[in-house]
């Protein structure tokens, strides 16, 4: 079976988690045989900005030591063979066109995305 | 009016679900650091922030073990923060909503957090100069 997921909703809890939660379980899941693919929409689509950096946060004397590298991970998911997916759009409406994305990013426009929906068996919205 | 500045925050998310979160306590550290006092009115899913029994884990996506992911916990923040305070001169009062621990099991909070109900919440915003609800979306 071959499932799609959707990340919309952005930056949730990725500083507690040091990951963003979706990502993290596609990666896990792939690890235990799963096909996936990931299409990241909305404000998901900042994840592919090659250039982000969330280190540095301190609470009183608490310092984070392993700020979340969503890019990183999103690179990691595409080694092993997930393809990730991006609309175009999206980044558009966000000025992130021009910016450094990441290799192997497969960008997208929004009447793309019934041809890919077809291409799984699932697919997963989160 | 208290003639010291008082702050008083309400959060409703539960920890590790929403970058909103680490938006609150950012604000609640800018605040100690001005030498404010601060309340914190946690209440349904939040009143998990300062529960004891949160635990690091290993994390074999990442390939790290447990203190090389170092996973942050919010009871760690809160407790820092309350140290953070003493050293600004500032209290950080720290209440959970006792029904809201009931309905969640969480009733193990860490040393200076403490329960209290929705009236504890009123009396703070009440002596406070300002207040400021983040919500669960």
């Amino acid at each position: 079976m071959k499932v799609l997921q959707i990340v919309e909703t952005a930056y949730r809890a990725t500083t507690e988690e040091q990951d963003d939660t979706v990502i993290w379980i596609s990666h896990a899941m792939r690890g235990a045989g799963a096909e996936l693919g990931v299409l990241l929409a909305g404000n998901a689509v900042n994840y592919v900005a090659g250039d982000q950096d969330a280190s540095g946060l301190t609470l009183g004397a608490w310092r984070q030591t392993q700020p979340p590298v969503l890019a990183q991970d999103i690179a990691a998911l595409m080694h092993k063979d997930v393809p990730v997916y991006c609309v175009k759009e999206d980044l558009a409406d966000r000025g992130l066109l021009e910016c450094k994305l990441l290799e192997g990013i497969v960008l997208m426009s929004r009447a793309q995305m019934p041809r890919l929906f077809g291409e799984y068996d699932q697919v997963w919205r989160w | 009016m208290a003639t010291k500045h008082t702050l008083t925050f309400v959060l409703m998310d539960a920890p590790f679900e929403s970058a909103r979160t680490t938006t609150a306590f950012r604000l609640l550290h800018a605040a100690l650091d001005r030498g404010y006092d601060v309340n914190v009115f946690a209440y349904e899913g939040a009143v998990a922030l300062a529960f004891a029994k949160q635990a690091q884990h290993p994390n074999a996506v990442h390939g790290r073990d447990v203190a090389q992911e170092d996973h942050p916990l919010s009871k760690n923040w809160i407790a820092a923060l309350m140290a953070h305070a003493r050293t600004r001169g500032a209290d950080l009062n720290w209440v959970n909503c006792g029904l809201c621990v009931d309905e969640r099991g969480v009733g193990e909070a860490i040393e200076g957090a403490r329960r209290g109900s929705p009236a504890d919440c009123w009396k703070m915003a009440q002596q406070s100069n300002a207040m400021l609800v983040i919500p669960t979306k």
